[in-house]
């Protein structure tokens, strides 16, 4: 078995060479393909995420009103590698919407209160021990449509003026009666939902299309990862948004926006499986300078990275990986072992410096260690599964374990998991994650440098799909010109942005055509968003016919585009 | 005019004055062993659950002995002081049929919902809290509470259906702003005075439901099947306002404590211990003020990580990777973290038996499920995966007992709990799974 597993993947491991040398060939010189003629996506019932919850609050009522509570969403199933995808399929239980009408209570309450009503409430009542319908009508029409992400319909909208005035008498308060109509519409499904609807696509006879305010939610969710804005919701009633012109000016008008930012945040904590850190701590024994606030800085750190080298300076994002420019904050620089500044200031790795790309970043190496420990294998399958859309699939089922007792000599990591690549049921998944894990080892479990471990030297030589290394650059590099990269940021993105999972046989022709504009654009994020966005793709909708089983997939099945069958199960470590 | 009509909303002359409410006792799901309350009321009859991770170490775990007065051998020494309170149940199995043998998720799915998963995303069926909260759970404003000691709030073995997991409080101070904030109505409060913001919020509801039902035949199926469960939930509110709008009846064991201080992020065991301590004594305190009878404590996760301070193997970790000490026959390390799990497990059986109710205590009116996700974690086995039960279930159970299951399903302990609890059901489970014969040894 050992032996028909190691001629597998030596195998592999030529094909992938040859494949990666054919992918990077072609693709540097295919020009721009127009758009394959019937791409389309799937319509989606989303449940809004917690940040989308927050924003939401945030952009009709304010920050401090989003900073009183905590969104009352259930966490999401991690769906193709992303939460976002998980909000397509996940459910509410009863009591997670009774903890939605509580939120819902305390929000409202806050909206009207007299610290707020005057900023918020456009018109002042006639007496506030009375209803007013009027004014009721006036602030529920206004924050109703920003909340529904559509105009609120006059039947609707006479029910809550209703309410408002019913609630007002019974309690001799006019705001107290406006607080009860709006927590209405804050537990409305039109609320916490992002439902998409279709219409008829007038140009394009027998296909179907987004409406104009789901095609504005899609757009305002995917870029801004918040609600469409007044005049997004104004692109989408007077039908600029299905015109070509209209649809151009909407999209660079959010790509410029300072909102940009705040969307390519979460859609990056997301791919990188940021969420980890919410419940992440070390052993404080072991590492005494990591803090909770220490982890805060080092996923602020990757962000913050990220989005200057993308956004701000425009650049390719294979680079992410080898890039030594980043930002340092007092308690990282402790972990770095670099001189300390108040706040957070751009730093730069000198060129001797192991330093160099996302993955020697504190938040990929703690992230991805135990509490105690560093794990080459957790770091090999998070770069897997974040960076090139590969699945390292679940333990084995049956597997017999009673053989990986650790060696009580063993000193150093690759001396530990040597059982697990010599053994024929663990090999499978170990050999695809521990050859490039070991090679971080340089790094503790909080990621900071050590020449030895154990007082032993680390044999950090690696190789990745073929690529063989000496050392951290040699990584850097590897990831950096590996074929997978770009493909998987372009799925992960069209993922994101239509929400929900892709599918292999619809969707191939439509991320090829993604992936291409992006190689030819030097592989920059803003092309790519504007490519996305203007496509006909993210507007058009597929029918139920070739939606196919996509809308009940179980959430986080894999999903493998031209994935190596190579990729076996075994227990991560 | 709109669809909402005003005389949708409740009658009555509910305009903020302070009235005294007496109201009949909530009778239902009572026995006829039920002690009372101190005013003569019945008390109600509950269901929880507890969980930890990674099974035993079998031959320090199972005592030897069946019965009453089981040896205590050193894993489980820490139930000691609650030993006349539980019964112990080893040698049960959890079937997998056809189904993989997933690590550290066939077993807790299995023995929480009678099913045996196929893929370690399924989650399939419902969870048994789930079916006894629709049972027991209408009389109270929460219908079941779930709560973890972790910190992680993916962390939970409750779940409506697959895709609709009942999240569980993970900080304590969040846990008692939900619990004892603006909307708690305490039952031992000398006046009560329905608030009429609770009557608007009842009768709005019905054009949200409306709302819902539009929204939902506009769907496919599946999100129809989602919505269809929002309205559900949206139902469920409407109970919930209604009994805001009654007096509750007075629970003397009812004392709500100062808020807590919340706590760092972390598994480090001292601090995993210290969180499901706090957790628990405000879960016991909802349940001692009727605020919900379903209740789910979550100890650790199945792949538990909880940590050993100066040893690096997380507790998963080490169960694969710590030798059996040839001399001791177990791996000591790993037994570590089982003993802190039982020290645990000792102190919410305590802190139940401890809880003054009416004669005797909240366990006396309790039956507690407690489970885990493998027998040996090293092999990751499932065959005589242990399981506990605490309480008396209102004087129906004895307790104090060792009961080997002879390999019969581990499925009958959660068919008995169900029994217990009012559910009319022939029997439980999928497959070989399947049971329909209760541990007879343990009812009265």
């Amino acid at each position: 078995m050992l032996y028909s597993f190691a001629v597998h993947f030596s195998k592999m491991t030529s094909v992938s060479v040859l494949t990666a040398m054919l992918l990077v060939s072609c693709s540097e010189n295919v020009p721009p393909l127009a758009e394959p003629n019937q791409s389309a996506s799937v319509l989606r019932t989303r449940l809004m995420t917690g940040e989308q919850y927050g924003n939401t609050i945030a952009q009709i009522f304010g920050e401090d009103i989003r900073n009183s509570v905590l969104p009352p969403i259930p966490p999401m199933a991690r769906t193709d590698g992303l939460l976002a995808s998980g909000s397509a399929f996940v459910g509410v239980t009863s009591d997670q919407i009774s903890q939605i009408q509580q939120t819902a209570a305390f929000i409202a309450a806050k909206v009207v209160d007299e610290e707020h009503r005057d900023f918020l409430v456009p018109c002042r009542p006639e007496s506030i021990e009375e209803p007013d319908p009027n004014c009721a009508g006036l602030f529920l029409r206004e924050t109703g449509r920003l909340l529904q992400r559509q105009a609120v319909d006059d039947i609707r909208l006479s029910e809550l003026v209703d309410i408002a005035a019913y609630a007002a008498e019974q309690t001799e308060d006019f705001y107290a009666g406006l607080a009860l109509a709006l927590e209405s519409m804050l537990i409305s499904p039109e609320f916490i939902f992002i439902v998409d609807h279709s219409e008829a696509d007038p140009n394009r006879i027998g296909q179907e299309r987004l409406t104009g305010h789901s095609l504005a939610s899609r757009l305002s969710f995917f870029l801004w990862n918040g609600p469409p804005d007044i005049a997004l919701l104004e692109a989408a009633e007077s039908g600029e948004l299905h015109t070509t012109s209209g649809l151009n000016v909407a999209v660079e008008r959010m790509l410029d926006s300072v909102r940009l930012e705040g969307g390519m945040r979460a859609f990056f904590d997301d791919m990188l499986g940021f969420d980890e850190f919410n419940s992440l701590a070390k052993d404080p024994l072991v590492y005494p300078m990591v803090t909770g606030s220490t982890l805060r800085d080092a996923r602020e750190q990757t962000l913050r990275t990220i989005i200057n080298h993308l956004l701000h300076d425009t650049q390719d994002y294979r680079d992410l990986f080898v890039t030594r420019k980043t930002f340092m904050s007092p308690s990282l620089a402790v972990v770095y072992g670099t001189a300390s500044h108040q706040g957070w200031v751009a730093h730069t790795f000198p060129e001797d410096s192991p330093r160099q790309g996302l993955l020697t970043q504190v938040s990929f190496l703690a992230a991805n260690s135990h509490a105690v420990r560093s794990s080459p294998t957790l770091r090999g399958q998070a770069l897997r599964e974040r960076f090139l859309c590969q699945v390292v699939p679940s333990p084995p089922p049956n597997v017999d374990f009673s053989l990986l007792e650790e060696d009580e000599h063993a000193s150093t990591a690759r001396e530990r998991l040597e059982v697990h690549n010599t053994n024929p049921s663990c090999a499978g998944c170990h050999l695809i994650t521990d050859p490039m894990g070991l090679s971080l080892e340089n790094f503790d479990g909080a990621g900071r440098f050590r020449e030895t471990e154990s007082g032993a030297q680390l044999d950090i030589s690696g190789e990745l799909d073929g690529v063989f290394y000496d050392d951290i650059g040699g990584l850097a590099a590897a990831m950096r010109n590996h074929p997978k990269l770009s493909t998987c940021l372009v799925n992960r993105l069209y993922a994101y942005g239509t929400g929900g999972p892709l599918s292999l046989g619809n969707d191939r022709d439509i991320l090829n055509w993604f992936e291409s504009r992006f190689v030819a654009n030097g592989y920059k994020l803003p092309a790519l968003l504007r490519d996305i966005a203007l496509s006909r793709a993210f507007s058009s909708v597929r029918s139920e016919k070739t939606q196919g089983k996509l809308g009940i997939v179980e959430p986080a099945r894999p999903f493998r585009l031209a994935e190596p069958d190579w990729i076996n199960n075994a227990e991560t470590n | 005019m709109g669809k909402f009509n005003r005389r949708r909303f409740l009658q009555g002359a509910l305009n903020g004055g302070a009235i005294t409410v007496g109201l009949p006792l909530l009778d239902v799901f009572l026995n006829d062993n039920g002690t009372a309350f101190a005013d003569g009321s019945e008390i109600p009859l509950r269901f929880g659950t507890w969980s930890w991770g990674l099974g035993m170490s079998e031959s320090i775990f199972v005592p030897k002995k069946t019965g009453p007065n089981f040896d205590l051998p050193e894993e489980i020494a820490a139930l000691a002081p609650i030993q006349e309170h539980i019964n112990l149940f080893t040698n049960f199995h959890v079937f997998k049929d056809d189904a993989p043998n997933l690590c550290h998720h066939s077993g807790w799915v299995v023995l929480r919902s009678g099913i045996a998963p196929m893929t370690s995303e399924n989650r399939p069926g419902e969870t048994i809290d789930v079916s006894i909260a629709r049972q027991l759970g209408n009389a109270t404003r929460f219908r079941s509470l779930s709560a973890t000691a972790t910190g992680d709030v993916r962390d939970s073995f409750s779940y409506e259906g697959g895709n609709s997991v009942n999240a569980p409080e993970w900080s304590p101070l969040r846990f008692y702003q939900r619990l004892f904030g603006e909307d708690f109505q305490n039952p031992n409060a000398d006046s009560f005075t329905p608030d009429p913001k609770v009557m608007v919020r009842k009768s709005a509801l019905s054009a949200v439901q409306d709302e819902a039902k539009k929204l939902e035949s506009s769907l496919g199926s599946d999100d129809r099947a989602r919505l269809d469960q929002y309205f559900t939930g949206l139902r469920d509110l409407e109970r919930r306002f209604d009994l805001q709008l009654s007096k509750p009846d007075p629970r003397e064991a009812c004392i709500v404590s100062e808020a807590p201080e919340d706590l760092p992020t972390g598994l480090d065991a001292d601090l995993v211990s210290l969180r499901h301590r706090m957790m628990t004594d405000l879960m016991l305190m909802a349940v001692a003020c009727d605020q919900t009878r379903v209740f789910n404590m979550f100890y650790a996760s199945a792949f538990s990580a909880t940590t050993q301070p100066g040893y690096d193997k997380p507790h998963h970790t080490s169960t694969h990777e710590e030798a059996v000490d040839r001399e001791l026959g177990y791996q000591p390390k790993t037994s570590w973290y089982t003993r802190r799990a039982m020290e645990e497990w000792a102190y919410y059986v305590g802190a139940l038996a401890n809880f003054k109710e009416g004669d005797g205590s909240l366990l006396d009116n309790a039956f507690i499920y407690s489970t885990t996700d493998q027998s040996f974690a090293k092999l990751h086995a499932i065959d005589g995966i242990p399981m506990f039960s605490a309480g008396t279930a209102g004087g129906r159970i004895k307790t104090g007992l060792h009961i080997d299951g002879n390999g019969t399903p581990g499925c009958r302990l959660g068919y008995t709990a169900q029994r217990l609890m009012g559910l009319d059901i022939e029997s439980w489970g999928d497959k070989s799974n399947t049971t329909s014969s209760e541990i007879g040894e343990i009812l009265v």
